[in-house]
């Protein structure tokens, strides 16, 4: 394909104080090809990816476009992130530090409520940097990982330890959308596309008295809404892969539950049981995850990306076999913007 | 494509600044009347979309507080855009087509006053090559008013009738910020601000926030008698550098308002988001309006401005005159970017 | 891959601009609010004022304006205690810009009595391993000369002496397993929570 088979794009990205840049789209607005086109821009916090993502499939869906280049990207080396993330607001004293001071006491209560032991978050940061190894386009590649360095990592906002954070990266993602003759096209041609067998977004908010931070409410809403679409009646077993947001280790066995893959409470027994290993059952975060990537805008756009590669059989070293069903997820604010897809090797 | 109407739009009145309520405090009246004018509650939706920018605020996720206004809880559907609120109304109407829901509520806000409006847009422009001179929003816009008058299509004239034309205008509407009743030759006597524009050739700086709902079919036609269509609608992007463009026309906003269909039939009224006056003449060739249109009966952005919002008045004062039944059809435009970079065009129609 | 540039003869040793720093200064006049102006002028007066949107509806301290699961303003001011429970913690380690706080210290979600919702605030005068979910904590306020309009004038919450209380409400946990859980591989619904505006759902 070129630039003019191009009807259409559709961009996303976390704020826009990372770069320094206002609506940075407008000036990228001829590098993305647009001239003379629509171009759209998206933002809903962390989600953003996977949200930026679903608007450019429902130009498609809606009819409007036949093909639909989506974008998204962060530079967080042009700021300073925490700061971008945290900037000092009047009358209000400086208490959190970054995306971790907020999330430390909900992952707190998660590991008080399901009574999970210390060591799975260190598990799950073991298992996504050894992941993020056999991926090419991670931001870190930690082939001297062991769980004992990630013991011995500093700790940051306890629960919280340095090596079960993410980074602060640098990067991009993109993917070409077409319609279904576009789709039948490729598979004419011999190339698998991943068709998109759903589609759904939740938002609630920050601060509220009844909402549940550890276990979202919208996020097992959008799950549920998700996964009828497609089809999906008993998640664990319809579900063979999952790319899903997971900023600090711990949120792999909150999502697990959040999601449907297990009950309450069990989340973190998948994890300890290798479930979610490269040859579990339910593979998750196979391309590293967001612990080996973060560049915010980006990260919810490369999991819904990474799955499709797996669905396509594209994933190269870190390819799960069989993948004919998998789910990409995003979360963005205070665990409470969702974002997620269902895409599958049949057509839906 | 499926019928997708307007049904409902509220907004709070322009102010130069709203200096004891913060955005969430502001923007509520405008959810909330919107809702109550076609008896609905947050329940009755099933989309909402947003419009706004963190530069205006100087907050990082500003979005995220003000959607407590709309009571987000049980969650709700939803998408926030970092443009004009006629881009969220756009992916609310594509969301509409998908069939799955029939309501969608769209807002948009801003609060310029916080910071010095003119330095924050300069933040768009190239960040390597352009953003570091501050060139500020103002002298671009003379950049592009001295090249129209340099093609010898307008004068200075036509500028100050299009000024004097609009605040005049801006007379009959409660929420206009700037509205008197003066002749041309009193703006022509102004001095000039950044030559060739004059003060009254620029829009004021404003506060505001503005809500529209959205409704497909018969639920349109159960909530109000004469729901306002939507007919069209598409929006168009050019290069940002200045350069690379003929700054004297708008081959965006032609585009758009080719494919939104504004010449499938005749045009009573168009609302055009002009922040300076040349832009409207620009404009109004651009989309291709007759003489005989009413253009901007509501004052248009140079009686009152709100950045991110002023976009989705432009069709909310469309959709309330075809609603009235004062017009039949009517054009509404949003832009967006330095000089007319981005540009939304979407057509209105009552029920015949 | 990128294009191959070619430049021209006279710039071919000149080495190559990789990156400019290009420093950006916007000034910002912040706008509380009419809700944080009257919870702050509270504070002026060592009290913690809470408000609420009807006379039925949660307690917000502190208040943003809107009560975010009605999406109305809350008028109503509700004095709250100034003592309170920890319903979750996390201690910092790590220094981050505008942070003037000296490393570690704990930052809580304090669940103040009379309030429907936890504020963030810090924990002092206990050993920091030894503060614990369900621990009494009551502010400690600046010198009376040196309050101001913030949150700040709050030094710091220190436990009151009271006993552990197992039973403080910690959002979602009265929902058993927690409000966005699938229970025997069954999805939750809306109606597991009261809908605030029409009073359907919810647990009886």
């Amino acid at each position: 394909m070129t630039w003019s088979d191009i009807d259409a794009v559709v961009i996303g990205k976390a704020p826009d104080f990372f770069e320094g840049v206002m609506m940075p789209e407008l000036f990228l607005a001829d590098a993305l090809g647009a001239t003379g086109k629509p171009m759209f821009r998206v933002h809903t916090a962390g989600s953003v990816g996977g949200s930026t993502a679903i608007v450019a499939s429902q130009l498609i869906q809606a009819g409007l476009h036949e093909r639909v280049l989506t974008v998204a990207f962060e530079k967080q080396s042009e700021s300073e992130a925490m700061w971008a993330l945290s900037l000092p607001i009047p009358f209000t004293p400086p208490l959190h530090a970054g995306a971790g001071g907020y999330f430390a006491p909900h992952i707190r209560s998660y590991i008080r409520r399901s009574k999970a032991p210390d060591h799975v978050g260190m598990l799950v940061a073991l298992k996504d940097r050894q992941n993020g190894i056999k991926n090419p386009y991670a931001h870190l590649h930690e082939h001297d990982i062991s769980f004992d360095s990630i013991k011995e990592s500093m700790m940051l906002w306890d629960p919280i330890r340095y090596a079960e954070t993410c980074p602060s990266s640098d990067g991009a993602c993109a993917l070409v959308l077409g319609s279904e003759k576009v789709a039948d096209d490729a598979m004419a041609e011999g190339r698998q596309p991943a068709w998109i067998q759903g589609t759904a977004m939740r938002s609630e908010p920050t601060l509220s008295a009844e909402r549940d931070t550890v276990l979202p409410l919208g996020g097992a809403l959008c799950a549920a809404d998700v996964y009828k679409q497609a089809g999906i009646t008993n998640p664990r077993k319809d579900v063979d892969a999952v790319e899903m947001y997971v900023p600090f280790s711990w949120f792999e066995p909150m999502w697990l539950e959040n999601l449907g893959f297990a009950e309450p409470g069990e989340g973190w027994k998948m994890t300890e049981a290798g479930a979610t290993a490269m040859d579990g059952d339910l593979p998750v975060n196979m391309s590293g995850g967001v612990l080996c990537t973060n560049p915010i805008g980006a990260s919810g756009m490369l999991r819904f990306g990474e799955i499709a590669m797996q669905v396509r059989g594209t994933a190269g070293e870190h390819q799960v076999d069989g993948v004919r069903r998998g789910v990409g997820h995003a979360y963005g604010g205070g665990s409470q913007f969702f974002a997620m897809w269902v895409v599958g090797s049949e057509k839906p | 494509m499926r019928d997708i109407a307007i049904i409902s739009f509220a907004q709070t009145p322009a102010q130069r600044a709203v200096k004891e309520q913060n955005e969430v405090e502001m923007l509520m009246p405008a959810i909330h009347g919107a809702l109550g004018q076609v008896d609905m509650t947050i329940d009755d939706i099933g989309f909402t979309c947003s419009g706004s920018t963190d530069y205006l605020a100087g907050v990082g996720f500003s979005f995220v507080s003000t959607l407590d206004g709309v009571g987000p809880w049980p969650p709700i559907q939803e998408s926030h855009v970092e443009m004009d609120g006629a881009w969220a109304l756009y992916e609310a109407w594509v969301k509409l087509q998908l069939g799955e829901l029939d309501t969608a509520l769209v807002y948009s806000y801003a609060k310029s006053s916080p910071g010095d409006l003119p330095m924050v847009l300069t933040r768009q422009l190239d960040p390597i090559t352009v953003a570091p001179l501050w060139p500020d929003t103002v002298s671009l816009a003379a950049l592009q008013a001295r090249a129209l008058l340099d093609s010898g299509r307008y004068t200075e004239e036509h500028f100050a009738e299009v000024a004097a034309r609009s605040r005049k205008s801006a007379l009959d509407n409660p929420n206009a910020q700037l509205a008197w009743d003066r002749p041309a030759s009193d703006v022509l006597a102004e001095e000039y601000h950044v030559a060739p524009l004059r003060k009254s050739d620029c829009a004021p700086i404003t506060d505001g926030a503005a809500c529209i709902i959205l409704a497909a079919g018969d639920v349109a036609r159960s909530k109000v008698e004469r729901p306002a269509w939507i007919r069209g609608i598409d929006h168009r992007v050019e290069p940002i550098h200045l350069g690379l463009r003929d700054l004297t026309v708008s081959e965006s906003t032609r585009i758009a308002a080719e494919k939104a269909g504004v010449a499938d039939g005749a045009v009573d009224v168009a609302e055009i988001h002009a922040p300076f006056s040349h832009q409207e003449l620009i404009l109004r060739d651009a989309i291709g309006l007759g003489e005989d249109v009413d253009v901007n009966p509501s004052g248009g952005a140079l009686s009152g401005n709100p950045m991110m919002t002023a976009g989705l008045i432009r069709v909310g004062e469309v959709a309330n005159r075809i609603s009235n039944g004062t017009a039949n059809r009517g054009v509404a435009h949003a832009t967006s970017g330095p000089c007319l970079q981005q540009n939304l065009v979407t057509v209105l129609e009552g029920e015949n | 891959m990128p294009p191959e540039i070619s430049l021209p003869a006279s710039l071919q040793d000149v080495e190559q601009v990789r990156s400019v720093r290009t420093p950006a200064r916007l000034d910002y006049e912040f706008t509380a609010g009419e809700a944080s102006s009257r919870f702050l002028k509270g504070i002026t007066q060592k009290k913690i004022i809470g408000q609420r949107a009807t006379p039925e509806s949660r307690v917000y301290v502190p208040p943003r304006g809107a009560d975010p699961e009605l999406g109305a303003t809350t008028p109503i001011e509700v004095e709250v205690a100034q003592v309170g429970t920890v319903t979750s913690f996390c201690m910092v380690n790590v220094a981050f810009y505008g942070s003037v706080m000296e490393l570690p210290y704990t930052s809580a979600l304090i669940l103040l009595d009379g309030a429907d919702l936890s504020i963030m605030h810090l924990i002092q005068e206990i050993p920091a391993d030894e503060v614990r979910i369900g621990m009494r904590v009551e502010a400690v306020w600046r010198d009376d000369a040196d309050i101001e309009p913030t949150l700040e004038s709050i030094k710091w919450f220190r436990p009151n002496g009271e006993p552990d209380d197992p039973n403080v409400r910690i959002p979602g946990e009265d929902h058993g397993t927690g409000l966005g859980s699938w229970v025997g591989g069954v999805a939750p619904t809306e109606a597991l929570i009261r809908n605030p505006r029409t009073g359907e759902g919810g647990q009886a």
